[in-house]
């Protein structure tokens, strides 16, 4: 019997949703996830948790939500193909099911020749939209990816994945999002949005085609710390958009940190507007605390 | 070809230790990629007097991954191979572990690193085509192979860090789902990439000892 996440509840019930992430710590304290769950934790409907995002090695993923589980935050649990095979990631599914985990992010994952440890070997046995296939038909088939029969309780999860509106090709990008939808994804949360014309235009097509019909989509945004940040995202960080004019008002600000709360929030309220966006998905590298603020100002406050 | 690159001189030096030293090399993908042909081979006899290692001596053989032909050639080096320390094979790695089965009781340095499974491009530039996964499958991308040209091995690519047509991983190297979309597109085939492409069967794969 199929028991809905709070986050499913919430999108399915049509409410604009708030997903917001919980990069876990460079470390074994538990109470660096608390205290950002802390700051986070009137703030979202759900919390997205990292695998080594960037290939940084960070706390676990599943270890990380089950510390947000006891808080009573519902997490997001990223899962990455880079680390894993097919045995190790449907072991995993398994496992974050069975302590209660319903929300799970498929993605490829960042390429481990720019993360921290660049010496390693990546694994890459599939990718995103066959890991989604392989969740899809573990929960509603009972089957694993070889085809035997799951014995003692298939996973029910929420499936999410990315699409990244702003990368290359820029045509092949919705077919990319539609396949996700046919491999069974249900919620999708896009890279940051800076570049509101070619998301617009990205959107469009999606509606046209009528995938914001299948699946929910929640808008990315991150605020600007700095202008250091804002050229790291724009030259470092792979598959982001950052327009020019957006540069040129952080490389001017006499206040930097003031500007990128305003971009911020200029972004969401445009967002707000767009046809076919089902909610948000804020990342804020390092400035977990700006949130707050930043959604009081957006009307997001407070969140059941 | 089997793409090879030589080691660094002083991993060599490293690795040899002490004279004599026999040299073999391979007549055909190391002396392509210049790093086992007659000419690499001589570099490396005069570097070693250089340093004081006796070369006891040098061949080229046809190529170094035939077993046979191998041990009919080697025969009339017999005297230079046994009074030998070390043979330093100027092969790829299947080259050398030819030569380490032929001679048991001889250390056996590799002198090169070998790379990947490439195409000559221009002289001395090669690019990596192919993974040997032992199940060809690039009818369904219009003959390129995002096995072994996309590093994510992605079969229903393109990732999300694609931009300007590049790589995520090396700004300099094409994205190689980008330019199959561009070829597909030309021939109005561009459905063909939206079929899932399901896991892909590594049992295939001869990453494993395999033989035929």
């Amino acid at each position: 019997m199929h028991k809905k996440s709070h986050l499913e509840q919430v999108l399915s019930d049509g409410k604009f949703t708030i997903t917001v992430e919980v990069g876990p710590p460079k470390g074994s304290d538990p109470d660096k996830i608390r205290q950002k769950g802390e700051i986070l934790k009137k703030c979202a409907d759900a919390f997205n948790v990292t695998d080594n995002q960037t290939a940084v090695v960070r706390m676990s993923s599943m270890a990380s939500c089950f510390i947000l589980q006891k808080m009573n935050l519902e997490p997001i649990m990223q899962i990455t193909c880079r680390d894993r095979n097919r045995i190790a990631l449907q072991s995993d599914i398994l496992g974050a099911s069975a302590i209660g985990i319903k929300n799970i992010l498929c993605l490829t994952g960042d390429h481990q020749s720019l993360g921290n440890h660049p010496e390693s070997k990546g694994v890459y046995d599939i990718d995103s939209i066959q890991l989604i296939k392989i969740i899809k038909n573990m929960r509603d088939n009972g089957i694993f990816q070889n085809n035997d029969k799951i014995v003692y309780g298939k996973p029910d999860i929420f499936i999410g994945a990315v699409a990244n509106p702003f990368a290359d090709p820029f045509e092949y990008r919705v077919d990319r999002l539609e396949k996700k939808v046919e491999a069974g994804v249900n919620f999708i949360q896009t890279q940051s949005v800076f570049n509101l014309d070619k998301f617009k235009t990205w959107i469009d097509e999606v509606r046209s085609r009528g995938i914001d019909k299948k699946v929910y989509i929640l808008a990315g945004t991150s605020p600007l710390k700095s202008l250091k940040m804002t050229n790291r995202m724009k030259y470092h960080v792979p598959g982001v958009d950052i327009p020019g004019y957006i540069i040129k008002r952080m490389e001017k600000a006499k206040d930097p940190q003031k500007e990128g709360f305003n971009i911020a929030l200029e972004l969401i309220n445009e967002i707000k507007k767009i046809k076919g966006i089902h909610g948000i998905h804020i990342t804020a590298l390092f400035w977990e605390n700006i949130i707050p603020s930043l959604f009081k100002e957006a009307g997001f406050l407070p969140r059941s | 070809m089997i793409i090879t690159k030589q080691k660094s001189i002083n991993q060599l030096l490293n690795s040899i230790g002490e004279g004599p030293v026999f040299i073999i090399g391979c007549n055909e993908c190391a002396t392509i990629c210049q790093t086992g042909g007659e000419k690499e081979i001589l570099e490396m006899k005069s570097i070693l007097n250089n340093k004081g290692i006796e070369v006891s001596g040098w061949t080229i053989l046809e190529p170094a991954c035939h077993l046979l032909n191998d041990k009919r050639i080697l025969r009339n080096y017999k005297n230079d191979i046994n009074k030998s320390k070390n043979i330093l094979v100027l092969a790829c790695g299947n080259g050398i572990q030819t030569i380490s089965e032929i001679f048991e009781d001889i250390n056996i340095v590799p002198g090169t690193d070998t790379l990947f499974l490439g195409e000559i491009k221009h002289s001395n530039e090669f690019e990596k085509r192919c993974e040997m996964c032992g199940f060809c499958i690039v009818d369904l991308f219009d003959g390129l192979c995002p096995i072994s040209r996309c590093p994510k091995n992605m079969l229903n690519g393109p990732c999300g860090g694609s931009t300007d047509g590049k790589c995520e991983v090396n700004k300099d190297i094409p994205c190689i789902w980008y330019i199959i979309f561009d070829r597909l597109i030309e021939k109005g085939q561009i459905d063909q990439l939206k079929e899932i492409q399901n896991p892909k069967d590594w049992s295939k794969s001869t990453k494993w000892r395999r033989f035929i």
